[in-house]
């Protein structure tokens, strides 16, 4: 509903050149037990008054972000012949999970002035005021490099679908690792490196069900919680030896 | 099958964690050690929090150390007495385990800390006991398969006040080497995330003077008692116990301890001795290993203290 007012606000509004309609296949995720990832498909259509400018190409970019965290990175180095952490630089804010999908290659779709002002690729997404060690850089290209790995930064140039300067569609995969959050999605809309439209919208994370149950239980209640622990833990060991002597008879 | 673990926030191979489960079941019953310095990093390497795993670890040890006291208390293997002086030990250790470790986690080096710890310990112990055993067995064969028993020395362990009767060891010994003992295991056991079976159980043998049979059963009595207050220490401090994965872990463990348990009854003292030597040298040099050549990627990423 809210969503909907706004679509109309914005439609009241006295028009951009172009401006971006915008669908989500779900517009939350839930982790279960057996949460293996999942996909995302945002898709929308530019709508526009005047017909299409043929001068310059049309950008789209599309974002998801996990909710921003402070991350503690540490580099090793050899001390008296074994490897030792030695330096540490805390990385201010850093998203738990990062997807940026463009139809164009990335230099094509976004200026550097634009980037810088947007936040829209990953080392424009991290905030390291960290001047704890002269070459802080090198920990936050660490930091992008380890989450890349693990499929929690993802780049995908060409992952946007733009059909006739006008539909456009991406797939975002989340992957099985998710940290619950609020997450955002970002929808630019860029006319020679320069953003025409933004749009944005939040994609809830939350654990449902058991996962939901057991989490709340070990934050709200640790002391039953640590009981409830062991008990099945002693449970599980006395019917273990039970079942043997049964077995066994 | 993937699950999504509650705790951890990682999906993982149901199965995975079960196998794992029983395969240090396996080791943890015949040997009388709870496998967590065997669990804890195999828990790293499929990916979970260090934090978690060692919380969970201890929480997993609770389970499938019942499951081998009970089977070794039917075959009256379990000093009671004995495990009751290594238990005060253990709980007074484990607590200043735990301060040494928020010090050194404040300076940022506790990982370091944990893996020397396992080096060193790892280490010592396991060359100690592969010689140990290899000339047991060495002797043994030369007898002609008879072993022939050996007087009891006399050392500085026998001169301390404070004697006590330990009718099921049968040792009339002083209280203060099991004490500390057990203190010394609880300081590790806090520090590297373990039962601690693996230093308690030579040093039974070794420096007690323990008969082997009742070393198992009463060094898994006490170590019940020790994880469960780990257990509970960390739930209500880090909330890093993961139910889930201890559920998994623990349903492997525990099949695998039975099965484990008997076949070390079947097992000579020397062998089994031998054989676990084997293994804590194993993975010694693995952990040695990684501290002494270059990683492959020289960062690493924690949680921010100050959040």
């Amino acid at each position: 509903m809210i969503r909907l007012c706004a679509l109309l606000l914005l439609l009241a509004l006295p028009a951009k050149a172009e401006e971006i309609v915008l669908g989500l296949s779900r517009d939350q995720v839930a982790i279960t037990a057996t949460f293996e990832g999942s996909d995302i498909l945002v898709f929308g259509a530019i709508k526009r008054e005047a017909p299409i400018p043929d001068r310059s190409e049309l950008g789209v970019i599309v974002t998801v972000a996990g909710p921003d965290e402070p991350v503690l990175v540490r580099r090793k180095d050899r001390r008296l012949g074994i490897w030792v952490n030695t330096d540490e630089v805390e990385v201010d804010a850093a998203p738990s999970f990062y997807a940026v999908a463009t139809n164009l290659p990335m230099r094509d779709v976004i200026k550097d002035v634009e980037d810088l002002r947007y936040g829209i690729t990953i080392p424009r997404v991290i905030r390291s005021v960290g001047a704890q060690v002269g070459d802080s850089a090198a920990f936050t290209r660490a930091l992008i490099r380890i989450r890349a790995a693990e499929g929690l930064y993802q780049v995908l140039e060409g992952a946007v679908d733009l059909e006739q300067e006008t539909l456009f569609r991406a797939a975002i995969s989340l992957p099985a690792n998710l940290t619950e959050g609020e997450y955002e999605a970002h929808i630019f809309l860029t006319r020679n490196g320069r953003v025409v439209d933004e749009y944005i919208t939040t994609i809830p994370v939350r654990k449902v069900g058991l996962e939901r149950w057991l989490y709340n239980l070990a934050h709200e209640n640790a002391f039953l919680y640590g009981l409830m622990s062991l008990t099945i833990a002693i449970a599980a060991g006395w019917g273990a030896s039970a079942a043997f002597t049964l077995l066994r008879r | 099958m993937q699950i999504y673990l509650p705790i951890a926030e990682v999906s993982v191979n149901a199965f995975l964690l079960l196998g794992l489960g029983g395969i240090v079941g396996i080791l943890s019953g015949m040997f009388g050690v709870g496998g967590g310095f065997l669990m804890t990093p195999l828990l790293f390497f499929i990916g979970i929090p260090p934090a978690v795993a060692v919380a969970t670890e201890a929480n997993q040890i609770v389970a499938s150390s019942f499951s081998g006291v009970l089977a070794h208390l039917k075959r009256k293997t379990v000093d009671l007495k004995m495990g009751t002086v290594l238990l005060i030990g253990g709980l007074v250790g484990s607590g200043l385990g735990i301060i040494l470790f928020n010090y050194l986690k404040a300076l940022g080096q506790v990982e370091l800390l944990v893996q020397l710890c396992y080096v060193v310990f790892l280490g010592m112990i396991g060359t100690l006991m592969f010689f140990e055993s290899l000339k047991a067995i060495r002797n043994a064969n030369r007898a002609g398969g008879k072993v022939i028993p050996t007087r009891r020395k006399h050392n500085w362990v026998h001169n301390l006040p404070f004697k006590m009767k330990f009718r099921v060891s049968g040792l009339y010994i002083s209280v203060i080497p099991p004490l500390l003992v057990g203190v010394l295991v609880g300081v590790l056991a806090a520090i590297m995330g373990v039962g601690g079976g693996f230093i308690m159980v030579p040093a039974m043998i070794y420096l007690l003077g323990m008969p082997t049979k009742v070393v198992v059963g009463t060094s898994l009595f006490q170590i019940i008692f020790v994880t469960a207050f780990t257990t509970m220490l960390h739930a209500t401090t880090n909330y890093t116990v993961d139910v889930v994965l201890a559920v998994l872990l623990l349903v492997g463990g525990v099949i695998g301890a039975q099965i484990g348990t008997r076949i070390g009854v079947k097992m000579k003292a020397e062998q089994l001795r031998i054989l676990l030597a084997i293994m804590v040298l194993a993975v010694c040099g693995k952990l040695a290993f990684d501290l002494l050549v270059q990683p492959a990627e020289l960062y690493t990423l924690g949680e921010s203290g100050h959040s």
